[in-house]
């Protein structure tokens, strides 16, 4: 008779809750195939994918081989048309300006204001996802798009540059030539330092999400923070807060590029993504886990 | 009474209340009668609260001191008109709105504190159906079972078809969410809330926006959920959604609790009238006065005062002694919708 009695059933009977670990990795894959199967987000990818192929034609076109002269353009311009490698860098310089914080803008700006949008999160929250859980996984998915991003746009410019310019032992910017396998392998770490950059951006993006249920208000807002840290960066005016620009580090990759690496820019870089995600981070948790769901 | 008797069984029980007329409507008096009950739920209240209130941040109390007693087994219907705070409470309820000051329960679980316990055991659907437009119905329930931390994975799909199948969606199991009608909708977020054996149901407004079809189908599978035993909570703005499908109601208004209890025991907060139709109305009126009724109203030659605990014979008797003619004499008790009407004042959408 008693409903109690015909729950605590079968809750008996039944191997009782999954593992908190299987739990929360059922939601995360969960998170993923939503973020990696919105055609949205596939045509974001796209973009990314296609700007690489892009620069490398006009490389190929435009510019016949000129041996080490510097021509003023981006930095990494001139060392293309001698070895196809760093094609990898040239694109991943040029889409971090924008386009890839762009990218990434757009998905974590979507997290909670997204869900918000749509009403999904109340619903979420009543399952109980956990507050603190869900937005784990959405800053756990959010680091895996601009990881996925990174690693497009680098393995995308590289089969460019490979079948576009010649390839060969790569001539670091400090003058050492080091092996085609030891570039590639920088050419790998440079992708994951990009990767952390995003990261970073990424924490930065998911605590505006919090703050609102329009997602194109957080993008808008995160993609106004970018230009304008990248404007301030650009002022010599502002020389001395200059270190403590989100978007400041970003491009300092290139100290991986020389022999030795130049580790205390490296990890200078670093500890300003780690700041940055954590102080971001805790203005997200702290703004989710005690705010009012109205949406 | 037994809670735990379907609704139209319960409504049959007019007779075996106790002939106490409320002098005053209030949630303070309705619970008392409810812990006065001898055949009280083995269990406790499916839901409680205790000066639950809710003030946003524009200063705006939209949810004042509401408490809340709805018995385990009961399918509570809480009504009041748009606006009158009855989405703030259930947000309140499931924790998604931190109340201002008082605190709840459900199935005997402290919330918030122990939201992760109890809100698995508590299905839910809060102010209309809210899905990923570009997820096919199927799997916008396997995201929601997905965020279930205590759901098994190796039975959702059998739990998801299951709870498609109950709400008669699983021929558009794989239709996106975006092609399906206002009543599918509605729906879909019912059988999310399906998903597994749930003892608590809260649904608001399900049959907000429905066709008159699509209304008796939602109804339909409420009387369905709570024959089985679960304890459902549903809020309406329609008088007759609830007239139909609940044994207990709490009215809100302007967000106060005027009123809960089982919705015999609202019939009975309307005070009786006792109509007397005479050729000779202001001799009938003074007789009325004479005896101490209240509210002695003339209109041509009918006149009207509230009966109190008089007995309408005696009246009656009273009345022919005095050497008034009467033609007729009825006693007349307020509809619901006059109830409703006079407890959460003007403007009620009493007809939908």
């Amino acid at each position: 008779m008693s409903t109690a009695e015909l729950e605590a059933a079968p809750a008996a009977a039944g191997a009782g809750p999954p593992p908190a670990a299987l739990s929360w990795l059922r939601l995360l894959r969960s998170e993923l195939r939503l973020v990696f199967r919105r055609r949205r987000n596939l045509a974001l990818l796209a973009v990314v994918a296609v700007i690489p192929v892009i620069i490398g034609i006009a490389l190929r076109l435009a510019a016949p081989p000129r041996n080490g002269g510097n021509g003023g353009g981006p930095p990494f311009l001139d060392q293309v048309a001698g070895n196809g490698v760093f094609l990898t860098i040239l694109s991943l310089t040029i889409l971090l300006t924008l386009v890839l914080p762009l990218v990434v803008a757009v998905v974590s700006g979507d997290t909670i204001a997204g869900e918000a949008g749509y009403g999904t999160l109340r619903y979420l929250l009543t399952v109980p996802a956990g507050r603190t859980r869900l937005l784990g996984v959405k800053y756990v998915s959010v680091v895996a798009f601009g990881l996925c991003a990174s690693a497009v746009i680098a393995a995308v410019s590289l089969i460019c540059g490979v079948l576009l310019f010649p390839v060969g032992p790569v001539t670091l910017l400090s003058g050492t030539t080091i092996s085609l396998a030891d570039g590639l392998l920088r050419v790998l770490f440079v992708t994951l330092y990009v990767a952390g950059a995003m990261a970073a951006l990424g924490a930065i993006g998911v605590a505006i999400s919090t703050f609102t249920e329009h997602a194109i208000g957080a993008i808008a807002a995160l993609a106004i923070i970018v230009v304008a840290s990248e404007v301030g960066d650009n002022v010599p005016q502002f020389g001395a807060v200059h270190p403590y620009l989100p978007t400041h580090w970003w491009t300092m990759f290139d100290s991986i590029l020389r022999a030795p690496v130049d580790t205390t820019t490296l990890l200078h870089g670093l500890l300003s993504f780690g700041v940055y995600i954590l102080i971001f981070g805790s203005i997200a948790w702290a703004r989710f886990t005690s705010g009012d769901i109205t949406s | 009474m037994d809670l735990f008797q379907p609704p139209d069984v319960h409504r049959g029980h007019l007779g075996s209340f106790p002939e106490v007329e409320k002098g005053s409507v209030s949630a303070a008096t309705a619970h008392a009668a409810g812990l006065a009950d001898p055949a009280a739920p083995l269990a406790g209240p499916a839901i409680i609260s205790t000066g639950l209130s809710k003030r946003f941040r524009g200063g705006q109390l939209a949810v004042d001191a509401v408490d809340l007693d709805v018995p385990r087994g009961a399918v509570y219907g809480f009504l009041g008109p748009n606006g009158s705070g009855k989405t703030t409470t259930i947000r309140m309820l499931l924790g998604l709105v931190h109340p201002t000051s008082g605190s709840h329960e459900l199935l005997g679980t402290p919330m918030p504190a122990g939201a992760s316990r109890v809100l698995p055991r508590v299905g839910s659907l809060v102010e209309g159906p809210a899905f990923y437009p570009f997820l096919s119905g199927q799997q916008n329930l396997a995201r929601i079972d997905a965020a279930d931390r205590t759901a098994d994975p190796r039975t959702a799909r059998q739990r998801i078809d299951g709870a498609l199948d109950r709400v008669g969606l699983l021929a558009a199991a794989k239709k996106r969410y975006r092609a399906y009608s206002l009543g599918m909708k509605q729906r879909l977020a019912i059988a999310a809330g399906l998903l597994r054996p749930r003892e608590l149901i809260i649904l608001d407004e399900p049959t907000n926006g429905l066709d008159p079809q699509g209304t008796r189908e939602v109804r339909a599978l409420v009387r369905e959920i709570a024959t089985e035993g679960t304890t459902v909570f549903v809020s309406s703005h329609l008088l007759a959604e609830v007239e139909q499908i609940c044994s207990h109601v709490g009215v809100m208004r302007t967000g106060r609790l005027v009123f809960q209890g089982t919705l015999d025991e609202l019939r009975r907060t309307g005070a009786a009238r006792i109509q007397v139709e005479t050729p000779d109305p202001a001799t009938a009126s003074a007789v009325l006065e004479k005896i101490g009724l209240a509210d002695t109203q003339v209109a041509g030659d009918e006149v009207s005062a509230q009966l109190g605990d008089f007995l309408p014979e005696r009246l009656c008797a009273e009345l022919v002694h005095a050497g008034v003619p009467v033609r007729g004499l009825a006693t007349v008790r307020p509809s619901l919708e006059d109830l409703f009407v006079r407890l959460t004042g003007e403007g009620f959408d009493v007809d939908g």
